[in-house]
């Protein structure tokens, strides 16, 4: 017997059972996998995709949001080109991921390597770690950016005083603000990383740590020899992961720059805050979907360069 | 037979619900979180109901975050507000959009306006026709902790700009290695700081910020860099204050580590509830004999959705929040001073400790014509930084400024 459909008429159900009748196993298979996808599908295509070519439509046009919309070309784009604000923020952007992600990569690989050898409160740590990633970047932010004012409140320049040390402006600074607004952002994220790269080390079998002993192998060598290699998987996904993560940085910089800015003088705005800016403070649409039409670009790049290093790397 | 009775009788409801909205109207009023602003359109809205039995006023707010995007968005979607609260700075704006439309001259006529309220308003007056008015204005005051005052041995807040840097100074604190405990003065350019630059200090040094049709930036000149070199000397040569010090100024001016702040009035009551901050509040200082303020304002606006019999009922509403009346409930609700100088130029108003130093400001201030207030703003802030931060002259500073500036003038005018 084979099942009825509900809701079809007499010879719809027998055109549809001859259908089915003539399909392999596996083509019923795909079948049966495809009508499930096929509602994920749809949602990504009409919530995301959708919107992703209507922003390259959209970066065409001039328009503020409520007048009439006019078409210009490619006349945003090469706006954007000749304004020297976008390239401040470019560098700025690409300044945040490469050193942003070099740095909580290392720190976060060194706690883990180092919690995976306690036993005594490793739980506790961990955790302690994994807290500010759970935390509101927004309540995080404002934290960090009392810790930085001058001398009666800010925490850091009470430390920096008791060894005699001059105080530092921090987010007042021209040089500093940027490295002051990725600091939390780096601690933001240790926790996840370490999470990662913990369950990354543990994955690597005994027997390999037990033959490296009975060969007479040191701590460096187990560690250059045998988890490094092993990690590579890991360490490439958190490359990829972190990077996406750092040029997409926003919050940290709305919070904790005077006047949600990203000043002074632009030195901390990243790409993401000029667009919102663009979008929603001077509601030029169609500059700010040049903007993100932009950024999409970079993210699609690094992201196929990584992922292609990454199988080269990993086989 | 049963169906016909069923007929009638749902025929009759709706005849019914037709009746009865043809009665009410229903008007939507949309402003911004602030609880004794939304206390004192509650208030306006029961008398405005209580007199005009058939109208309702919806009464909608939202953060001050989120305000000008939801407007604009919800409007251009054909719906949100009949009548809309929106800063003066805006209107360029939203009349461009067409988010809102011109007042009847039948209900307001010019004369009258011109006649009965503050000469400010005057810049609501676009091609002709004017698009919005307030029920208050706001200005600038220097605010003073009387404690610090006595304590540093002064005997009253500054009068001249010259009186205003001793001040600063004499109130000024700092410990061995040169950290401030206490700031003469709190410059703040998140703060109002850019509006005292642009059309106090300006002015004050014999400069103006734009031309008088306000299409071109004037501040770019030699009165316009003194102007910058007054506010920047205050942190880089007086050492009288780090801009930002304690994030930002009122908090500084709260906690009793500032001598002087400049702030306007809305600030009153922050500073009211604040327990032993015994303050004063004084004229801003002049220069060389005279004197210049900055005044602001929200207006009321009738926007583009409204049609008809809403149109009509939005009209009757906005008189009523242009009244004398609700100008004196505004004042005394929210503490901003009534629009009209009949009212708010009376001798208690004047006399007023707290309030008379701002409604004397108003009989000399100016309003700038923002096109758009973000990035104007960021103009003043930048220049600041430059000339602090990056040890640029004033001049320099304040021309790479107005480039940018004129540009966003520039692209608003040529459409």
């Amino acid at each position: 017997m084979r099942p009825g459909i509900p809701g079809c008429s007499l010879s719809d159900k027998k055109m549809l059972s001859r259908f089915l009748e003539r399909q392999t196993i596996g083509q019923k298979q795909a079948l049966t996998a495809w009508l499930f996808l096929l509602i994920p599908i749809l949602f990504y295509v009409i919530i995301r995709f959708y919107p992703t070519f209507e922003a390259f439509f959209v970066s065409t046009l001039k328009w503020n949001l409520l007048g009439k919309q006019k078409f210009i070309g490619f006349k945003n784009y090469i706006k954007l080109f000749e304004d020297e604000e976008f390239w401040l923020v470019l560098i700025n952007t690409f300044k945040y991921a490469l050193i942003g992600v070099p740095i909580s990569l290392l720190f976060s690989f060194l706690i883990a390597y180092y919690l995976n050898e306690i036993t005594f409160g490793h739980e506790t740590i961990r955790a302690l770690y994994f807290i500010p990633f759970l935390t509101t970047a927004v309540a995080m932010a404002w934290v960090w950016r009392w810790l930085y004012q001058p001398v009666p409140i800010g925490y850091f320049n009470i430390i920096l005083s008791w060894f005699g040390i001059a105080q530092q402006p921090f987010l007042k600074s021209l040089d500093q603000a940027l490295y002051s607004i990725m600091a939390p952002a780096v601690w933001a994220g240790l926790g996840f990383q370490i999470i990662i790269y913990l369950a990354g080390i543990r994955a690597i079998p005994q027997s390999h740590f037990e033959a490296s002993s009975i060969d007479g192998a040191g701590r460096i060598q187990v560690l250059r020899e045998i988890i490094l290699p092993a990690l590579r998987p890991t360490i490439l996904f958190l490359v990829v992961i972190s990077t996406i993560g750092f040029l997409r940085i926003f919050d940290q910089v709305y919070s904790m720059s005077a006047d949600s800015a990203g000043g002074p003088l632009n030195s901390t705005k990243p790409l993401v805050l000029m667009i919102y800016e663009a979008a929603f403070d001077e509601f030029k649409m169609g500059y700010a979907a040049a903007l993100t039409v932009v950024l999409f670009l970079i993210l699609l790049v690094i992201s196929l360069l990584q992922l292609s290093l990454m199988r080269r790397w990993t086989r | 037979m049963i169906r016909k009775s069923w007929f009638i009788a749902i025929s009759g409801m709706f005849l019914i619900f037709s009746l009865a909205s043809v009665g009410a109207v229903e008007i939507e009023y949309w402003q911004y979180t602030y609880k004794s602003r939304v206390e004192a359109i509650d208030k306006l809205i029961e008398s405005f109901q209580a007199a005009n039995p058939g109208i309702t006023v919806k009464h909608t707010n939202f953060p001050y975050a989120d305000y000008r995007k939801k407007v604009a968005i919800a409007v251009s979607a054909g719906d949100g507000p009949d009548i809309v609260q929106l800063y003066y700075g805006w209107l360029n704006d939203y009349r461009d959009s067409g988010l809102i439309q011109p007042l009847p001259k039948d209900a307001f006529p010019h004369d009258e306006i011109e006649d009965e309220f503050f000469g400010i308003v005057k810049s609501m007056k676009v091609k002709g026709e004017y698009w919005g008015l307030p029920t208050a204005v706001r200005s600038l005051a220097l605010f003073y902790n009387k404690d610090l005052f006595s304590e540093a041995g002064i005997s009253g807040p500054p009068e001249t700009l010259d009186e205003f840097v001793a001040t600063a100074k004499r109130l000024t604190k700092k410990d061995n290695a040169g950290n401030y405990l206490q700031i003469g003065f709190a410059v703040d350019t998140d703060g109002q700081d850019h509006h005292w630059w642009r059309e106090v200090l300006n002015r004050l040094y014999g400069g103006k910020p734009y031309s008088s049709d306000g299409k071109k930036i004037a501040y770019n000149s030699s009165s316009g860099s003194q102007a910058l070199k007054f506010v920047t000397d205050l942190e880089k040569t007086h050492q009288v204050g780090s801009n930002g010090f304690m994030n930002r100024g009122q908090d500084a001016f709260k906690a009793g580590k500032a001598g002087m702040v400049i702030d306007g009035s809305f600030r009153i009551s922050t500073f009211n509830k604040q327990k032993d901050l015994n303050f004063g509040i004084t004229e801003l200082p002049g220069h060389n004999g005279n004197r210049f303020n900055f005044s602001s304002y929200w207006v009321n606006g009738i926007s583009t959705k409204a049609k008809g019999e809403k149109y009509d009922a939005a009209v009757k509403f906005l008189k009523h929040l242009t009244s004398q009346n609700a100008m004196q409930i505004w004042l005394d609700t929210v503490g901003e001073l009534p629009a009209k100088p009949k009212i708010a130029l009376v001798d208690k108003n004047k006399k007023h400790p707290q309030f008379g130093p701002f409604i004397r400001g108003l009989a000399y201030a100016n309003a700038t014509s923002f096109i758009a207030e973000k990035p104007q703003r960021q103009s003043f802030i930048d220049a600041y930084d430059m000339v602090v931060l990056k040890d640029m002259s004033p001049s320099e500073a304040l021309s790479k400024v107005a480039k940018k500036e004129q540009e966003v003038l520039d692209e608003f005018f040529e459409n």
